[in-house]
């Protein structure tokens, strides 16, 4: 093969992949392993007492409406985040990419929020909807509406569905721009030719060209939304009001560092890992075949 | 090698600043203090450490109460605890668990021959962190209890007088209510840590058991006893004020503070240590007073309890016998009465001994201070009960969710208030049950 004959030392090939294949190990099967251990123990949370009780932690979550509530709520949150985040992203991408005066600022000030911790952008939308002190809150209330996310779980979980796409939406728009730029402009020529209307064109050939783009942002965006937009949850809501924005990864924080219950903690991050790796390798099969690679 | 440790050794005792220090037993303590808290907190520990010249107590700041909590489990998992953690008082049935990771206080004080007497801390305070046959299990530190801020300024506004605050709900409503019908204010009443207060102090203002068992010192097995009438009733009350106006509900926890120093609030139910953040901010006249009952329930109403956190020893693999001597002379240091006092007006926080307490009132504080020492005389009421005692429920702050979730839900009118402390009792027995059976 190639690689022998590139390289001539035969430690070298793995030594240049140590660094990442340590980092995994260290930072990802190692945890993962541990977590498939605590999740079938019962222990105090000083670990002094520590039994094997099977599934028991499993059954429990599964027995435990309010566990599965949060499952929903994850579907129905991530869901909402990713599509709201690829379709603002693609429009404003499609829109950025036409040639316009200041282009450069708008695209700069668009991948602006990217740069910002995700506790972070959160704090900035508390000054805006926090209901006592935030500036839009009070325009909302001045005008009639009773916003109060503190108590109205619907705005609560609008709140943070919001603040998690503003957060991604620049991510997308990177990406997106990018797939546009990468399309050859005589292909969209040809299709004008052809009598296509500027929509026709997008539709048939820009978007089915842009697919490979596409589908890597929706596994990007749902891995997004089901695991990293804690940040935005905790520093809005904490979960409330009731579980109005208790998802699936904020519980297992919740159950395991603030109530200590460690193993059902566990438990719960070994199904939302199988969860991902079940809807990516989901996305791989059904999804990667509609995508057109130029 | 012997050149290497005498680098070693220099080296050290230049980053330490003195051959003394690197020779002092070394303690460390990690705490969840921020703020005027922290710089009390770093004042007593230097003065301890000044007091001495054999122990030095290093205090490392750990994050919040829950993050600390966290920190010093699995640093015992990890065989490195420190001496001392700060746990606040919902963790305290864990840590009492926990019996192979703490260092009960009442026997390490006996093990190292330190006089102390648990007797000088005050009734509410000593039995929070006592086990039911009244040994110390872990050092009082940080204490507080809830009471009523109110706003002269919106009082005199809706013609109420500002120097008859209300005693009991009947009389808090009717005052929040003219409030806000006169425009004194946005909101009449708020209150901070619902569950703490609205459940936790109200049970036993009321001397109504929390839950069974003596609020769980009897035993893992008690159960909530939140279904009471008088619960239900008083869910009822804030659901019908937030109907007319007159009660706000403006989130979780410490949430609702900043309500009362920007003048949102004319009435806020929060903990005895907002003081010196109200007169930090309040740009107006203002007044605290106890915590309204009902006066048609109990005539005469009982102490209320604490919160705050406390001081656990926890045990360390490699701990030698002085190092747990130099804890219990902190301890000593702690209680005694210039300490408690000091500390006490530093931070707002009652005074833990009647010795700090008379040292306060001794130095003017009271007098300079009114309102002050309406904490402690809220807490030291007479005839205290097995009610009055203070919460021993294992997944406390579980708990305490489930309680917010629920009212929240009937405040939002998704249930009655007897549905939410049905769904309370029933949610949060089953939390209780989880806890049990880790210790079977």
């Amino acid at each position: 093969m190639k690689g022998k004959a590139t390289f001539s030392n035969k430690f070298l090939p793995y030594l240049l992949v140590a660094p990442q294949i340590i980092v995994t190990a260290v930072f990802f099967v190692w945890p993962a392993v541990q977590a498939i251990q605590q999740s079938v123990l019962r222990s105090d949370p000083f670990g002094l007492r520590t039994t094997f009780v099977g599934l028991d932690n499993f059954r429990a979550l599964f027995a435990d409406p309010y566990y599965l509530g949060s499952v929903r709520l994850s579907f129905l949150f991530s869901a909402a985040v990713a599509l709201t985040a690829l379709s603002v992203a693609l429009l404003l991408a499609v829109m950025a990419n036409k040639p316009l005066r200041g282009a450069k600022v708008y695209k700069t000030l668009l991948i602006w929020p990217y740069a910002l911790a995700p506790a972070m952008a959160a704090v900035l939308w508390l000054f805006l909807f926090q209901p006592s002190i935030g500036i839009l809150a009070r325009g909302l209330q001045d005008i009639g509406i009773h916003w109060n996310y503190t108590l109205n779980g619907g705005q609560a979980l609008l709140l943070v569905i919001l603040a998690s796409v503003w957060k991604q939406v620049s991510y997308n728009f990177i990406f997106f721009l990018a797939g546009l730029q990468a399309i050859p402009k005589s292909l969209i020529e040809a299709a004008r030719v052809d009598g296509a209307t500027s929509t026709r064109a997008f539709w048939s050939v820009v978007f089915p060209l842009l697919t490979p783009t596409t589908f890597f942002l929706v596994v990007m965006n749902t891995v997004y939304a089901f695991f990293d937009t804690f940040g935005a949850i905790d520093a809005l809501t904490k979960g409330g009001p009731g579980k109005a924005t208790e998802t699936m990864v904020y519980k297992l924080y919740v159950d395991g560092f603030k109530n200590f219950k460690i193993n059902s903690s566990a438990a719960q991050s070994v199904i939302l890992m199988a969860l991902v790796i079940v809807l990516t390798a989901f996305q791989f099969r059904f999804i990667e075949r509609r995508v057109h690679y130029l | 090698m012997k050149r290497h440790k005498l680098v070693i050794v220099v080296l050290a005792v230049l980053a330490l600043g003195s051959v003394a220090v690197a020779q002092r037993v070394q303690i460390e303590f990690w705490h969840a203090a921020t703020g005027a808290l922290a710089a009390a907190l770093t004042e007593v520990v230097a003065g301890f450490n000044a007091s001495q010249d054999v122990y030095v107590v290093n205090p490392v700041y750990k994050g919040s109460y829950t993050e600390t909590m966290s920190a010093a489990i699995a640093a015992f998992r990890a065989g490195q605890p420190p001496h001392i953690v700060q746990i606040f008082e919902v963790g305290t049935a864990t840590m009492m668990a926990a019996a192979g990771a703490i260092y009960p206080v009442y026997q390490l004080m006996a093990d190292t021959n330190t006089p102390f007497d648990p007797e000088q801390y005050i009734a509410p305070v000593k039995g929070y962190y006592s086990s039911a046959d009244g040994k110390m299990i872990s050092m009082p530190f940080n204490s507080s209890t809830a009471l009523l801020w109110y706003n002269k300024d919106a009082f005199r506004a809706a013609g109420l007088d500002p120097d008859n605050p209300p005693r009991t709900w009947a009389e808090a409503r009717a005052a929040a209510k003219a409030i806000v019908d006169a425009g004194a204010a946005k909101m009449g009443l708020a209150t901070s840590w619902l569950t703490w207060i609205q459940f936790e102090q109200f049970a036993a203002l009321h001397d109504l058991p929390f839950a069974t068992k003596s609020n769980g010192f009897e035993g893992m097995d008690a159960v909530l006893a939140l279904d009471h009438p008088l619960f239900v009733r008083h869910v009822q009350t804030l659901m019908d004020m937030q109907a007319e106006g007159s009660f706000t509900y403006a989130g979780r926890d410490s949430a609702p503070d900043a309500l009362f120093g920007s003048g949102e609030a004319a009435m806020l139910m929060a903990s005895s240590a907002l003081r010196a953040r109200v007169m930090r901010e309040a740009q107006f006249e203002w007044g605290v007073t106890y915590l309204p009952y009902y006066d048609d329930f109990i005539a005469e109403p009982k102490n209320s309890i604490i919160g705050g956190a406390s001081l656990w020893v926890m045990r360390r693999p490699d701990a030698t016998a002085a190092e747990y001597k130099g804890v219990a002379e902190f301890f000593a240091y702690l209680g005694l009465a210039a300490t408690d006092a000091k500390w006490h007006i530093m931070t707002g926080y009652v005074p833990l001994t009647f010795g700090g307490y008379e040292a306060a009132k001794a130095q003017g504080y009271y007098d300079a201070n009114p309102g002050a020492d309406l904490a402690i005389l809220q807490l030291a009421r007479p005839n205290p009960t097995e009610n009055t005692r203070g919460l021993r429920l294992g997944n406390l702050p579980e708990i305490r969710v489930v309680i917010y979730e629920e009212v929240e839900k009937a405040l939002q009118g998704q249930q009655t208030a007897q549905q939410a402390m049905d769904n309370v009792v029933r949610r949060g027995n089953a939390i209780l049950r989880e806890f049990e059976a880790i210790y079977k």
